[in-house]
């Protein structure tokens, strides 16, 4: 299915959904925060999209100033066609419904997103941090993030030492 | 130890104590089995058959309590760093550690803007060889080890306690 015809489906199925929609480099929708949780289901179980395939969920820190951002890159195994869904996020309380039960793989790929980004995946069933430490204060990839300067008595940036 | 051996006719060889444990020591530090990143892959390496670690009577064990050196193979991130020290007090004395490659011995790429990694291993444990490299060739490594056994053989283990 091309991307013209995805989009036709999703406008049908959710009217008022796509609020932008384009190519950079893969196609993309961008969405509203609150219509992201019955669109996966539509996504995955709709059998002319079967998006059976979660293959990355981005996070992205567009600057203080700005928006959270996060990005899910689908394929279909049985259709052989891609989609792009973007959500914009508060910055001051970024949370979104989980896809954890939708696509198993999200599981660790959301964990991750909280773990850099401290974005807050609503539903998942383990949220906890995946690759620093429980103890870990902040959000590395944000923007704003400031590194610390002692980690359990270990100094971390050079001219500590 | 070679200068030292006195050879009788029936087969007596006279040394002090001393230089007997430090050679023994020297020829078989057996080094724990654990990577921590791309210099693991050069240590797999320089411990298969090419290159062979085990002639010059280096042999992996799993266990830090039967491990005599401790290579450190890789970027140390602050996670790890914790384990590592924890490893470390686990091994018994005497116990050496290399430090392998530029991750290990100073953060490598990371040393500037690495929130994650600490800068050099030397922060939290003693370093008895330390190994340049990125990440160093089986030769370095076998160099350096070398290195670590001489170092061993020119220690006085009983006098030094004596002292």
């Amino acid at each position: 299915m091309i991307f013209e015809d995805i989009k036709k489906s999703l406008d049908q199925q959710f009217p008022d959904l796509v609020l932008v929609a384009g190519e950079d480099p893969f196609h993309f929708i961008t969405i509203a925060l609150n219509k992201w949780s019955r669109l996966a289901r539509f996504l995955h179980n709709n059998k002319d999209l079967k998006f059976d395939s979660l293959h990355c969920i981005t996070g992205i820190d567009n600057g203080p100033e700005n928006c959270l951002e996060v990005r899910y890159n689908l394929f279909s195994m049985t259709h052989r066609h891609w989609l792009e869904v973007r959500i914009e996020l508060d910055r001051t309380d970024p949370r979104l419904p989980s896809v954890e039960q939708i696509w198993r793989t999200a599981d660790w790929l959301e964990r991750e997103t909280y773990d850099m980004y401290g974005i807050i995946f609503e539903g998942h069933r383990d949220l906890r941090r995946i690759l620093l430490e429980d103890d870990w204060e902040g959000w590395p990839l944000r923007k704003d993030y400031i590194t610390p300067e002692f980690y359990r008595e270990m100094p971390v940036p050079k001219d500590k030492i | 130890m070679e200068h030292d051996v006195r050879k009788s006719s029936d087969n007596i060889i006279i040394s002090s104590l001393d230089k007997l444990i430090s050679w023994a020591r020297s020829t078989s530090p057996w080094y724990f089995q654990f990577g921590l990143a791309c210099c693991a892959i050069e240590m797999m390496a320089t411990a298969a058959s090419r290159h062979d670690l085990e002639r010059i009577g280096m042999m992996p064990r799993s266990s830090p309590r039967q491990a005599d050196v401790m290579i450190v193979s890789g970027t140390v991130t602050l996670k790890m760093a914790t384990r590592i020290k924890r490893l470390y007090a686990q091994m018994a004395d005497p116990k050496y550690v290399i430090s392998m490659g530029s991750c290990a011995t100073s953060g490598g790429p990371y040393w500037q803007y690495g929130y994650h990694v600490l800068k050099g291993v030397d922060l939290i444990i003693p370093v008895d060889v330390y190994i340049p490299g990125c990440p160093p060739r089986p030769e370095s490594l076998l160099e350096g080890l070398l290195k670590l056994q001489e170092k061993i053989r020119h220690e006085r283990p009983i006098s030094e306690k004596l002292k």
